[in-house]
């Protein structure tokens, strides 16, 4: 309705949610494209829940209200399903399988759903699961798990893959450009299967 | 022209290097640090910039450099500018020559702030100009108009960005940055600097004299604009009026107000050719106060008459929400979803290997009864260990805990402040303390930098803002000065001798000041410090869940025994705390 691509990426601060949303924007300016994004910076960065609103084309404000996103990256399982509500009906979301377990678990002994609870209460969505963290271990480094998801997700984000890819190596550290370009690539494939 | 996709607060500082700025002054606060940080950390700098103790010093040095005759910009959050406050309302009087820019940077919602206060109505306060940006496009232009303004004026110009400008994201179009050439140079002018009551009241009159020529300048600027398209109308100011664009239907008229005081005249003519008006805006009705002025019989929706929250953020649907409920038709529906209930929350927790977390442990331990007064930094997540049972504003831990000591509270009192907390508006606190005998411990909690505003250095650091070596403070100095008898510094990883410290302070009259002295676990980690990480002996351990309790994100539950993750810093504290020797180094990092 917006005209735009809403895209989310959620996760825990310190996985990189940062970069990820710097690369698409990246690439949208690569096509001369409007973007628009809100980030959670300050102190909800230490180890606290944390969300990127990327909107593609976007030409007014930076937030995705609720049930409107096209497409959700999580970086956590937990967090992906946090944020799942933000999805709009047949939105993507492609996720990492993975999750890490809150400290709030251990010390106050709350409930936490398994991953398989996390699956099936995700069951609506076109959910595709990916293990990043493997991947990014496959491509050098685990610190390029967020590459990884981007690479996977791409085939539903409204830009070139060469864009993402020319973004990418604008913005990674210039030592991490080999490992990061794997990344992507593998990323790309794996989401492809899913 | 180049466009770039920036953070609002990059584009800011871009905005500031393209007028050229001169002098840079300013507190670190969230959501306003990252202007000072960019600009702190450019090569080539044809300016002066430093990280300020506290934003009452920032001003008083901004404002200075604007007398002058140089552009200086002065950054700090919105509760910063309660503490910048003093010269904030005497600098109306006395005026500038070169431009005066204070970016206060507001936070609804107080993502990450004690209050929600509104800094228009400090512009408002002082009769100064106020620049309220709607976009990072237009924060960027803003700032960079808003040096000549404040020349043109000869007043401070407030501008204020909110957290969704500073630290939302756009592609920006940039202008080229611009050399400072300027040089600043006193004149002496005793009857516009030196505000003795024979001269301030005439400096009052002349303030005064110059508020049309405000209003007649500000709505000349184009940030004040308006279409008229119907019967119906819709005001906002800010980042709700982006929210505003993506709602609003094409039969009703909008109005757009990023510049304020309002002109009057303009506002009405507006106003009154309209049957129904809508005031949107983020936090209080500043906007809408004026409106209501000027709308005679015309119907005004918005904060006053409950259509409208006070508090918290707008986002475009609940501005559409708030369409609805006064009969206008947004046009755009939002689904009605909410989240998936009872999932565990994953608040901000202390790091792994933070040095904060053991002396909360210890003060539980030695002072079990006692009151924990603590103050504003990554150390409020205490809260969480159950060691933080006041914050109110910068520097208010020794304060609180005097004034309750002096109410007649006889449980031991235990403040707790950071190193840049302490030396931005603790150190007058602990004075006050001794001079007026309060029995009480105060530690201070020293890891060397500002952490979480982002790592900015101060004076304790080392480093000034730019980078270049300076003599670090001596807090234990500072606390002597004071007239402090008992200043212990420990190290917050070795539990036996903080708790020794503790307890020898419990046992003594008087102020006593623990300093517990270990590197943020951040910056010790890009500083290339790597201690061998720990783990659990699953045989040795009893499951007693001690280690679990002490809250280190490094530390799991699984099978009613400990283990230790990849998050492990390698402190080494677990290992002290663990009654069954079960915790031991072992692997590398």
């Amino acid at each position: 309705m917006t005209g735009g691509y809403d895209i989310m990426i959620v996760g825990i601060g310190g996985q990189g949610t940062i970069l990820a949303s710097n690369i698409l924007g990246g690439a949208c300016l690569i096509e001369k494209r409007s973007v628009r994004g809100a980030e959670t910076h300050g102190m909800a960065q230490r180890g606290g829940s944390v969300e990127s609103h990327i909107r593609v084309d976007g030409r007014h404000g930076p937030l995705i209200a609720p049930g409107t996103a096209d497409l959700l990256i999580g970086f956590d399982m937990l967090e992906a399903l946090r944020y799942s509500h933000f999805l709009k009906d047949g939105g993507r979301m492609v996720v990492n399988h993975h999750m890490v377990i809150p400290t709030s678990v251990y010390v106050q002994k709350l409930p936490l759903p398994s991953e398989e609870e996390i699956i099936s209460q995700l069951a609506g969505k076109d959910l595709c699961l990916i293990d990043a963290d493997a991947i990014a271990r496959e491509a050098g480094s685990p610190l390029s798990a967020n590459v990884v998801m981007l690479g996977a997700a791409s085939h539903h984000i409204p830009l070139a893959a060469e864009s993402l890819l020319l973004a990418i190596q604008r913005l990674v550290p210039p030592n991490t450009v080999v490992i990061n370009t794997k990344a992507f690539e593998l990323g790309r494939l794996a989401g492809q299967t899913c | 022209m180049e466009r770039r996709y920036l953070l609002g607060n990059e584009a800011i500082a871009h905005g500031c290097l393209e007028s050229p700025v001169s002098f840079v002054s300013g507190y670190p606060g969230t959501p306003s640090s990252e202007v000072i940080e960019v600009l702190s950390s450019l090569p080539d700098r044809s300016y002066y910039a430093e990280w300020s103790v506290n934003e009452k010093v920032a001003l008083e040095n901004a404002l200075a450099a604007a007398w002058c005759g140089v552009r200086a910009l002065c950054t700090m959050k919105h509760v910063g500018l309660n503490v910048a406050a003093d010269p904030l309302m005497t600098s109306a009087y006395t005026g500038v020559t070169g431009g005066l820019v204070i970016m206060s940077a507001d936070d609804p919602y107080a993502h990450s702030s004690q209050n929600e206060q509104d800094s228009r109505m400090y512009a408002k306060f002082a009769q100064i100009p106020c620049l309220d940006p709607s976009t990072i496009q237009e924060a960027h232009d803003m700032v960079r108009d808003a040096f000549s303004l404040s020349e043109e004026l000869g007043l401070p110009v407030l501008f204020r960005p909110t957290t969704r400008i500073c630290h939302s994201k756009g592609d920006v179009e940039l202008g080229p940055v611009l050399q400072n050439t300027r040089k600043g140079e006193f004149h002496r002018d005793p009857r516009q600097y030196v505000v003795i009551p024979a001269h301030t009241r005439i400096l009052h009159r002349k303030l005064n004299e110059k508020q049309p020529k405000v209003r007649k300048r500000l709505g000349e600027l184009g940030y004040n604009h308006a279409v008229v398209k119907g019967s119906r109308a819709i005001v906002a100011s800010g980042i709700a009026a982006s929210y505003v664009q993506e709602v609003i239907p094409d039969n009703v008229s909008f109005m757009k107000v990023g510049a304020f005081p309002v002109d009057d005249e303009w506002l009405a003519d507006f106003i009154r050719i309209h049957e129904e008006v809508l005031v949107i805006e983020e936090l209080a009705p500043v906007l809408e106060e004026t409106v209501r002025e000027v709308a005679g019989c015309v119907t005004v929706y918005g904060k006053k008459d409950g259509h409208a929250p006070y508090e918290g953020e707008l986002s475009p649907a609940a501005v559409a929400g708030i369409m609805a409920s006064c009969g206008f038709t947004p046009s755009r529906i939002f689904p009605d979803v909410s989240p998936v209930p009872d999932l565990p929350p994953r608040p901000p927790i202390l790091c792994a290997g933070c040095m904060h977390r053991p002396v909360f442990y210890a003060i539980r331990k030695v002072f079990k009864d006692g009151i924990y007064p603590s103050d504003i930094g990554c150390y409020t997540l205490g809260l969480q260990l159950g060691a933080v049972d006041t914050t109110i504003c910068m520097g208010a831990s020794i304060t609180v805990g005097s004034g309750m000591v002096h109410a007649g509270e006889e449980r031991e009192i235990i403040a707790t402040i950071g190193d840049s907390t302490f030396l931005h508006t603790g150190i007058q606190g602990l004075m006050n303390a001794v001079y007026n005998d309060a029995r009480m411990t105060v530690v201070v909690l020293d890891n060397r930098i500002t952490a979480m505003t982002g790592h900015q250095p101060n004076p304790t650091t080392g480093l000034t803002a730019c980078g270049t070596p300076s003599a670090p403070v001596s807090i234990e100095a500072v606390c002597r000065a004071c007239g402090v008898g008992f200043v212990e510094t420990v190290d917050p990883y070795d539990m036996a001798t903080l708790t020794t410290a503790l307890k020898d302070a419990k046992e003594r009259p008087g102020v006593k000041v623990i300093i517990a002295r270990q590197h943020c676990v951040i910056t010790a980690r890009r500083a290339g410090i790597r201690r061998g990480r720990y783990l659990v002996d699953p045989e040795t351990c009893t499951g007693c869940g001690i280690c679990i309790a002490f809250g280190c994100p490094a530390i799991e539950r699984h099978d009613e025994k400990a283990s230790i993750n990849e998050l492990c810093s390698g402190c080494a504290v677990c290992a002290q705390l663990c009654p069954a020797g079960a915790i031991r180094k072992g692997g590398a990092r």
